[in-house]
């Protein structure tokens, strides 16, 4: 009975956690509420509501340009670093071998490096190799900082998985190619989705790394908001930001479906 | 049999090969470049010359301007650790406790921002802590005081901004670690007369050490680090690292400059991982010798 007691929260920890709970919500709540304001300054509170700020976004052929050149970057990266991140974690969770942990240290450094540290290399790379306003080297390096996010969650799905049908596809004389397509992959393939949608949420939020070579031809939705954001108050950054996080609350759905939020968030096994 | 004793010991190489190319093409390469920009003479009208010297990270070294610019980053960063972790405790306690249902959908709560762009969680506080903002509105309404306070533009509004970007880090962290707490323990505590606080202090918190020292570091490596919540908030007024590397390279043009200390804050970055690393070590020999 009174362990019970212990289990329960008290009413000066529900109070803590309700406060917290509002300081949590409370940025993303007011741009919501301030992308319905009428007026032409960024106001809360305010009195009219208006969609004009929807309305103006539609005016703003940048942001639109801005907004589709992200989802085609995050598609292609999010992709290329499925492409090369499932083979490497099937290298790390199924051999031992020399340079192992130096391998997996090498592919999870992009976590561990400053993004500023990477978008200041890559603005040299890209003038040293002449590759600057180049939306394929945009992929190549978005590629490269959510690869670790990839990788990790495949080798979730790697690790702890039998063998048994593998084999046995192998032993009737399937080759290793039609064994992994056919047995293997469909196993792993939560843990591959859902790093994939993993890393498109990644590389279509990134800004520290992008800022530093995006071009006026290149520039990404969150580059541009950026650029709106610490230079002017304009009220049309509060709609294209509603539109952000509703978008980003259904890839969460999506998330939660394929391989549940739990285990992206808490890496939960 | 040679040939396939060769195939087995090849495969992971072939496995990795596409993504170690990708890595060394992109990531060792242009690492190396940054580096070797670091020492390249630079001349203002002229630009960056074929020619090297230390001269910029003699400059970074001894020059007070940058020695506060890396001071202030890092007291920022201490700050906004010290924060997450006071308040990243007790919500965890608090998570641990509550009906499987409020936990799923709280984690949620807590921990979805992180995927939202942190531009427009930013832009959210920037809203929030203006002059007329409603944080200023409620302060003065409440009588707490006289005037709108400053937010924007300040440490005070940084640190605020990153505690909130952060703490699901820290959140994480501190929850991982509490999976392999025995809740045994702390009864057990308990039931022998220990009280709540006591119980906390003597049986919960050695527990939960190592989750909060893994969390302080990710956190105070992601604040030294971050780019966008100084830039929006702190502006000008407030540089941090970053920024100056920012302004360096697309501001002064003065790439040399802004990749010596882009390379210092890397090293730092790295030294106090493997040093908070090493400390932990050393602390875990001490606990089970």
């Amino acid at each position: 009975m009174s362990n019970k007691r212990i289990d329960q929260n008290g009413p000066f920890a529900l109070a803590f956690h309700v406060l917290l709970t509002a300081f949590i919500l409370a940025p993303l709540v007011v741009v919501v509420v301030a992308s319905f304001s009428d007026k032409d300054f960024i106001s809360m509170p305010f009195d009219g509501a208006s969609l004009r700020w929807y309305r103006e976004i539609l005016d703003a052929p940048e942001l639109i340009s801005a907004f589709w050149l992200s989802i085609r970057l995050a598609f292609a990266s999010a992709t290329l670093a499925a492409v090369v991140a499932v083979p490497a974690a099937l290298a790390i969770a199924r051999h031992r071998f020399v340079g192992r942990d130096a391998v997996m240290a090498f592919l999870m450094s992009p976590m561990m490096i400053p993004h500023v540290v990477l978008g200041v290399a890559f603005l040299r790379f890209f003038s040293i190799m002449g590759w600057t306003g180049s939306f394929f080297a945009m992929v190549l390096v978005h590629a490269l900082i959510v690869v670790p996010f990839s990788l990790r969650l495949t080798l979730a799905a790697v690790i702890g998985l039998e063998r048994d049908a593998e084999n046995a596809a192998r032993s009737l004389g399937a080759s290793r190619f039609v064994a992994f397509r056919r047995i293997l992959l469909p196993l792993i393939m939560p843990g591959v989705a859902g790093g994939w949608v993993l890393c498109f949420i990644q590389s279509f939020d990134e800004v520290t790394m992008t800022i530093f070579v995006a071009t006026p031809g290149t520039t990404t939705l969150p580059v541009a908001l950026y650029h709106r954001i610490a230079f002017l108050s304009d009220p049309v950054t509060t709609s294209v930001s509603t539109v952000m996080i509703v978008g980003t609350v259904v890839f969460m759905f999506a998330l939660d479906r394929i391989v549940g939020l739990d285990k992206v968030l808490i890496g939960k096994k | 049999m040679a040939d396939a004793a060769l195939r087995q010991s090849s495969a992971p190489w072939l496995l990795s090969l596409p993504s170690l190319l990708l890595f060394v093409g992109l990531l060792a390469v242009p690492m190396a470049l940054t580096a070797v920009l670091s020492f390249h003479v630079f001349e203002g009208m002229r630009g960056i010359q074929p020619t090297f010297t230390i001269a910029n990270y003699v400059q970074v070294l001894t020059d007070g301007y940058y020695y506060e610019l890396f001071l202030r980053t890092g007291l920022m960063s201490l700050g906004v650790t010290a924060i997450c972790v006071l308040i990243g405790v007790p919500e965890t306690l608090i998570l641990a406790k509550m009906r499987p249902a409020l936990q799923g959908t709280f984690f949620v709560v807590i921990l979805g921002p992180l995927l939202i762009s942190v531009v427009v969680r930013t832009l959210g506080w920037q809203i929030l802590l203006g002059r007329q903002g409603p944080v200023n509105s409620a302060l003065l309404s409440l009588g707490l005081v006289e005037e709108p306070v400053r937010f924007l533009y300040s440490m005070t509004g940084v640190v605020i901004v990153l505690t909130h970007v952060l703490l699901p880090f820290m959140i994480v962290a501190i929850w991982s670690a509490l999976q392999k707490l025995d809740g045994q323990v702390a009864h057990a505590a308990r039931s022998l007369g220990a009280g709540p606080i006591t119980t906390f202090r003597r049986v919960v918190l050695p527990q939960l050490m190592p989750g909060i020292l893994s969390g302080a570091i990710i956190v105070f490596t992601l604040a030294a680090s971050a780019f966008a919540t100084p830039a929006i908030i702190g502006g000008r007024r407030v540089k941090v690292v970053t920024t100056a590397i920012y302004d360096e390279f697309l501001t002064s043009l003065n790439w040399p400059l802004g990749a010596a200390i882009a390379i210092m804050l890397l090293i730092a970055i790295v030294a106090v991982v493997l040093g908070s690393n090493r400390l932990v070590e050393l602390r875990f020999k001490q606990v089970f010798a």
